[in-house]
């Protein structure tokens, strides 16, 4: 433990704490944009500098160690004149279109330019030097407006594990992209957007579909519906302020239906489904010696990356598609013929809580019901809160309403999906109670928390399964690495590309670095999810009604041809350069 | 594995060879076996002027004479003269002949290498004494104040042979101090030497070595950053190209010093020349076995490899460097952790210079105190300096600490050419400041320089006159900057850039007068705030600039006004009416046509046109055109 | 911003096989993507995305780690070069001895500006940070020939060395 002082008040850390961790313990905040704690380190925003009595200059606290004796100031004129130049320094080539900017008054640059009453224009305001790119299905980057505090780098390349974009020549001339600036989907980009969540302010954002969606509900002939992930209930209220973890179900489903939508479905149910076809997918692997481990498939930011980064992996996933996907082909197969209604003439809108749903939408081997798309349009979480405060809804305020019949209840299974482990233990709860009917257990909690890498073995009547969890695509490669080399054997893994789950997806909600360096947002945001699960008595997906009926009246049996053709998809070899 | 008694041979075997041409005054005896030894300079100023012909030409004549055992010719590194290339010196005599051309070899071979008389016309004119006699190079001006530590073998010995080295006391250093000397032994006569760093901020060499040795890890690293990057600087190329075994030795010592088995060399890739010479010298001090394992018998261990800079004036940053040389763009780390705690790789490195480096095998061999003796009080031994600009003797000089610069520039620089006026000298480069007239009897060491608002930096000295707008010098160094910045940090990214727009639209006849406060609040801005000593330095040039040359400012800003004549904007080209006799030169010369008149008749320059080079100024022969 | 080379690629399987002999040979030394590029530029005289590619998948790193390294560094250049590459030092000696007016009239008399290549591919022109050559100043480099203590009216002969 080392002693030092911060703007006079003493404070004990530990010694390898740095200026800003000891700042916090004193209740001293000290403004950041480049650092990411544990993802970004790297001092190059310079906003962050404090003074060191008897030290010249200004040192950059995210990084800079304590030592026994220091004295730290964080507020001197000094300090101050030099974080509001650095501030007018970057606003002097940042593109300020605020009004119209989708991060505004959620902009980490705009805050601090508030905060230090800064002239914006002091330095001169350039003209635009970069084109925007909005060539690929999901993903806008407007380098007019990146500050290069390279979050979206680290984002990329260390938590992902990808590096489809990088910091590109030098100097002045420094910008962030791909190579050879290629647009996003021309790269090995998964699409995930965690890019876009570590962006402070708005030079990456999602494609937005927005306006289709308007149209579509201003046009009396389609029959709209909407359905919303599972992550989405404890992530939605973010938008409109409300305390990180809220469970917004109710409020939600009212919003959307204010909207204009004509049904609003729960995705939990087609989570279900894909558990029904993925547990019996993967018993039959395992009794008929077929492809292990299995890998699942539900996150199309992972399935592009094993397209993209190890093909031989191709045969591991499983066919099951994506709860989105599944939802697609029942409303435009099932529930269109049920309705009577041309599947032409619904319009489909998901609500999920990831850029790369956006991609998987247009994927030719998901669509296979007609020749439409299956679900018309993926919006984020942040897409529909835009909507909602653009249709002048008070949120917080509005009642609670439910999903409309027949989507409407699932097990807590299905809600679950939306974290990581959630998928595996869903997968878990069915395939144990399939290999042993008298398996009463319904919590699998080695598999839940936030941690990279998750592993467990389970023996079920006799059958040993083990398994392992990844989030965050650096940590699957590190569980596909081991299994490549032998060192490891499982026979199912799940893997959702971003760290923590759907719960963190890159189409969350944007919350500042502030916010981000201190709270665990992925355990609370988690934490709504397994308390709605606590909540329900019924545990497992193929004990759901609604499982009951879709089988009944429509596909027969998990992995029938009905199923087959409609609820399981193939993948593609892709570029890995 | 060579013993120590085998190095000693090697050093008998040839000692004789070399000492003769340790002398420039010609007065040992000459025991080295030939009757002439002719050195030619073969460093890159020389090779520019075209020594290569010089040196065919040499070759040829001696075959047609059958002079092969009489004379031994050797291509050496630079002698510092570089603006009187190619250099060539016949030694036992040691006379000294400048721009020497292939045709005149025959003559000198004829006359001096066969009947002994040196040729005059061809000698440097300041070695011919008015009686006729010949003076050594050791009393011209150039030399005589120079002291040579640094640079004690380039020009002496050949390069490309390492036992010319040993014979003046290679490797004995290294030998002493594996036997002889434990680390701590090694940092402490370091610390005693006062050795300090000469690439930049002058950081005690001892110390560093001993932060790196006081590291604990099962791997260390020996870096030594010759990438050279200030634009007009070459002292790290002379030495490379000149003596290069001395860097390898002086590294192979840190690396018994600190623990480290494994030593790098950045160097630039624009010195093809020094490349070449480096490997050649590893490969050759690995095959004798002064690298490699278990050197001179002990159980010390130590190779060298080379990796080649790309053109990134920011890794001569020592954490740019070692990212540089990791493979990744060449982008500072912030510190701490510093290199001798994780450095390259992540382990424990110690990154010095070519020239501190240069310095360290005579440390060891004549003791701390044969080095503290010169220099001063604080800045101990010998500068080098590369000496350009508006000066007579352009070249490289070493001189000891505590020198004045006007002893380097009207002494040994010989002064101002062309009757004009010294204006300032700048050192240090795009980091460091210039030094006004008024401070030309100024000692210069570190704390001088940095006092004055300069610094020592590698060793650039440009020197300007009165026809360089001190303006137009910071915008030139600030461009460079702006060009080198590696981007990562925002004060350096961006403020170099929107500080070099204020200084352009100064140039420009734009200026107002509160751009001269914001250029001093970005000023102090950058040097606070920036990442890496590049940002915090890039704003130097303009704030000493500013500090001494006020005046050239407000005259850009309030008079619209370029002094000096420098800047385009604000100067204009006239011709005299009455002195031009119509001779039409200066409208063919005119590359944009603005130049119009009849022949024999008084010429006028169309303004709008007017690019303002110059050339119609350069070329009129009546002096009938003016800048304004 | 990449522009893509006017010029298609036209690397041999050769030259493909010597960067990768060179790559594997050194593929276990720390730091190797310098090298390489280095290598690459001197097979092929320029960094196109053909060879950068190849460079990524040799050594398994993404492509854009190696073009960022590529564009970070002056030396490398992602166009070919022309038959004659002229580099003009832009150094402090040659500077205050008024080598922007030797770039300028290169670029006056080639039709191009600093960092271009002719259309015919005869020339290009760049400017270059010190070749040590202070004492010559100002100067310039075509291919490997250095030229010193240049004036303006020097260039036309020059030039016309290498026309043809």
């Amino acid at each position: 433990m080392v002693t030092l002082k911060i703007n006079g008040k003493s404070v004990t850390v530990p010694e390898d704490y740095t200026i800003l961790q000891a700042a916090k313990e004193v209740n001293v905040e000290i403004p950041t944009l480049c650092y990411l704690k544990n993802i970004n380190c790297i001092a190059s925003c310079r906003v962050c500098v404090v003074e060191l009595k008897g030290r010249p200059g200004l040192v950059a606290s995210c990084v800079y160690p304590v030592a026994e004796g220091m004295e730290v100031l964080t507020n001197s004129p000094a300090v101050r004149a030099s974080r509001k130049m650095t501030i007018e320094m970057l606003l002097s080539n940042h593109n300020k279109k605020c009004l119209s900017c989708s991060r505004s008054t959620n902009c980490e640059l705009q805050r601090l330019a508030n905060d230090y009453n800064v002239d914006e224009n002091r330095f001169g305001s350039e003209a635009p030097r970069y084109d925007i790119d909005d060539v690929s299905p999901y993903l806008v980057r407007d380098n007019n407006k990146c500050i290069l505090c390279r979050r979206c780098v680290a984002a990329c390349s260390k938590v992902q594990g990808i590096g489809a974009i990088g910091a590109i020549a030098r100097g002045y001339k420094t910008h962030i992209d791909g190579a050879f600036e290629k647009s996003a989907d021309e790269t090995t980009c998964v699409g995930c957007g965690q890019c876009i969540v570590a962006c402070p302010v708005g030079a990456l954002r999602e494609k937005t579909n927005v306006d289709y969606v308007w149209e579509a509900l201003g046009n009396p002939d389609k029959h709209v519906i909407a359905f919303t992930a599972p992550s989405i209930k404890a992530t939605l209220g973010e938008c409109f302020d409300m305390p990180i973890g809220t469970n917004v179900e109710g409020e939600m489903v009212a919003a959307i239906r204010q909207l204009g939508f004509d049904k609003v479905f729960n995705m939990d149910v087609t989570a279900d489904l894909t558990i029904c076809e993925e547990a019996n997918e993967f018993i039959g692997r395992v009794r008929n010696g077929g492809t292990l481990p299995m890998m699942t498939s539900c996150c199309p930011g992972w399935v592009k990356f094993v397209e993209h980064q190890y093909p031989e992996f191709i045969p591991n996933l499983s066919t099951c598609k994506s709860p989105q996907a599944m939802f697609g082909a029942v409303l435009k197969s099932y529930y269109a013929e049920k309705n009577n209604i041309d599947p032409k003439d619904i319009f489909v809108v998901s609500v999920i809580p990831c850029t790369a749903k956006k991609f998987e939408v247009t994927r030719e081997q998901v669509n296979k019901t007609g020749d439409f798309q299956d679900v018309d349009v993926s919006l984020t979480t942040r897409e529909l809160g835009n909507m909602i405060k653009n249709a002048g809804i008070k949120f917080a305020e509005l009642d609670k309403e439910e999903f409309d019949n027949p989507f409407e209840i699932a097990s807590g299974a299905g809600i679950i999906f939306g974290a990581t482990g959630g998928v595996m233990e869903a997968a878990l709860r069915t395939a144990a109670k399939k290999l042993d009917p008298n398996f009463e257990g319904v919590e699998f909690k080695e598999v839940r928390g936030t941690e990279g890498v998750k592993e467990a073995e389970y023996t079920i009547n006799g059958t040993t399964v083990k398994v392992a969890v990844a989030s965050g695509l650096a940590n699957a490669r590190k569980v596909l690495e081991s299994v490549k080399s032998g060192e490891k054997e499982y026979h199912f893994i799940e893997v959702m590309a971003c760290p923590g789950g759907c719960i963190n997806g890159g189409g969350q909600p944007c919350q500042s670095d502030s916010v981000k360096n201190y709270v665990d947002l992925k355990t609370i945001r988690a934490k709504a999810l397994y308390d709605a699960d606590a909540a329900t008595d019924l545990k497992r997906s193929h004990e759901s009604p609604v499982m009951d009926m879709l089988y009944k009246e429509y596909f027969g049996e998990p992995g029938g041809e009905k199923s087959h053709h409609l609820l399981h998809t193939s993948y593609v070899e892709r570029h890995k350069y | 594995m060579l013993t120590i008694q085998e190095l000693e041979n090697i050093k008998k075997s040839k000692e004789k060879l070399v000492a003769v041409r340790h002398h420039r005054s010609g007065n040992v005896p000459n025991e080295s076996g030939y009757k002439y030894q002719v050195l030619v300079c073969g460093g890159t100023g020389c090779t520019s002027s075209g020594c290569k012909n010089v040196v065919a030409a040499l070759k040829e004549q001696i075959a047609k004479h059958k002079l092969e055992n009489d004379v031994k010719i050797v291509t050496t590194g630079c002698f510092g003269l570089c603006a009187l290339g190619p250099i060539m010196i016949v030694y036992p005599e040691g006379t000294f002949y400048s721009a020497v051309k292939a045709e005149t070899i025959p003559e000198i071979v004829e006359e001096h290498l066969i009947n002994g008389n040196p040729v005059r016309h061809l000698l440097y004119q300041q070695t011919v004494c008015d009686d006729g006699s010949i003076k050594s190079l050791d009393e011209t001006d150039f030399y005589k104040k120079q002291l040579r530590v640094a640079l004690r073998n380039c020009g002496v010995i050949d390069p490309e042979d390492i036992e010319e080295y040993i014979a003046t006391g290679g490797y004995s250093a290294l030998a002493k101090v594996l036997t002889e000397m434990t680390p701590d032994d090694v940092v402490q006569t370091l610390l005693d030497s006062g050795l300090r760093g000469r690439g930049g901020g002058g950081f005690p060499t001892g110390r560093k070595w001993a932060f790196a040795k006081a590291s604990v890890s099962d791997q260390k690293y020996v870096c030594c950053n010759a990438d050279e990057g200030d634009p007009g600087a070459f002292m790290d190329r002379s030495i490379l190209e000149g003596d290069p075994h001395s860097v390898l030795e002086a590294m192979a010592i840190a690396g018994y010093t600190i623990g480290a088995n494994q030593g790098y060399i950045y160097v630039r890739a624009e010195y093809p020349v020094a490349v070449k010479r480096l490997l050649i010298a590893i490969e050759q001090a690995e095959k004798l076995g002064v690298l490699g394992d278990n050197i001179f018998g002990t159980d010390f261990s130590f190779r060298i490899e080379l990796r080649l800079g790309a053109g990134a004036f920011v890794c001569g940053e020592e954490t740019a460097l070692m990212t540089s040389i990791e493979g990744h763009r060449g982008e500072p780390r912030p510190r701490p952790p510093f290199p001798a705690v994780k450095g390259l790789f992540g382990k424990p490195t110690i990154l010095n210079n070519v020239e501190t480096y240069a310095n360290i095998p005579q440390i060891i061999n004549k003791g701390a105190d044969w080095f503290a003796s010169m220099g001063t009080e604080t800045s101990k031994g010998t500068k080098v300096f590369a000496l350009g600009g508006k000066i007579t003797n352009v070249g490289l000089v070493e001189i000891p600490m505590g020198t004045t610069l006007r002893e380097i520039v009207e002494e040994i620089g010989g002064g101002v050419p062309n009757g004009k006026k010294f204006k300032a000298a700048q050192t240090g480069g795009p980091s460091g400041g210039c030094i006004p007239a008024e401070h030309i009897d100024v000692p210069i060491d570190y704390e001088n320089l940095i006092a004055l608002g300069s610094m020592m930096g590698s060793g650039g000295l440009i020197v300007m006159d009165e026809d360089n707008c001190m303006v137009d010098i910071a915008k030139f160094f600030l461009e460079f900057t702006v060009d080198e910045s590696c981007g990562k940090c925002t004060p350096c990214r961006i403020g170099t850039k929107r500080l070099y727009e204020l200084i352009d639209k100064i140039t420009s006849g734009k200026g107002e007068m509160e751009d001269l406060d914001k250029i001093k609040e970005l000023c102090a801005y950058m040097k606070s705030t920036s990442l890496c000593a590049l940002g915090q330095t890039a704003s130097n040039p303009v704030v000493s600039t500013m500090r001494y040359f006020m005046d050239e400012y407000i005259a850009h800003v309030q008079d619209k006004v370029c002094p000096a004549g420098v800047c385009k904007e604000l100067t204009s080209y006239e011709i005299i009416p009455e002195k031009c006799r119509g001779c039409t030169l200066c409208a063919r010369n005119c590359p944009v046509n603005a130049i119009s008149g009849k022949v024999k008749e008084p010429h006028v320059i169309d303004k709008e046109k007017c690019i303002k080079c110059g050339m119609c100024m350069n070329n009129c022969k009546f002096g009938a055109i003016v800048k304004k | 911003m990449y522009k893509e080379p006017a010029v298609p690629f036209k690397g041999t399987k050769e030259q493909e096989q010597e960067l990768l002999t060179f790559i594997d040979a050194n593929k276990d030394e720390d730091g190797v993507l310098m090298p390489a590029l280095q290598k690459a530029q001197e097979i092929y005289g320029y960094l196109p995305i053909e060879v950068q590619t190849m460079i990524a998948k040799a050594l398994d790193i993404p492509l854009s780690e190696v073009y960022g390294v590529a564009t970070f560094y002056s030396q490398f250049s992602l166009n070919p070069k022309g038959e004659h590459r002229i580099s003009v030092c832009l150094g402090t000696a040659c500077y205050v001895k008024g080598a922007d007016k030797i770039l300028e009239g290169i670029e006056a008399r080639l039709g191009i500006k600093c960092g271009e290549c002719t259309s015919d591919g005869k020339f290009s022109l760049d400017s270059t940070r010190c070749v040590g050559a202070c004492g010559l100043a100002p100067v310039m480099l075509v291919d490997d020939d250095v030229y010193g203590r240049l004036t303006v009216d020097m260039l036309d002969g020059i030039l016309d060395k290498y026309r043809n």
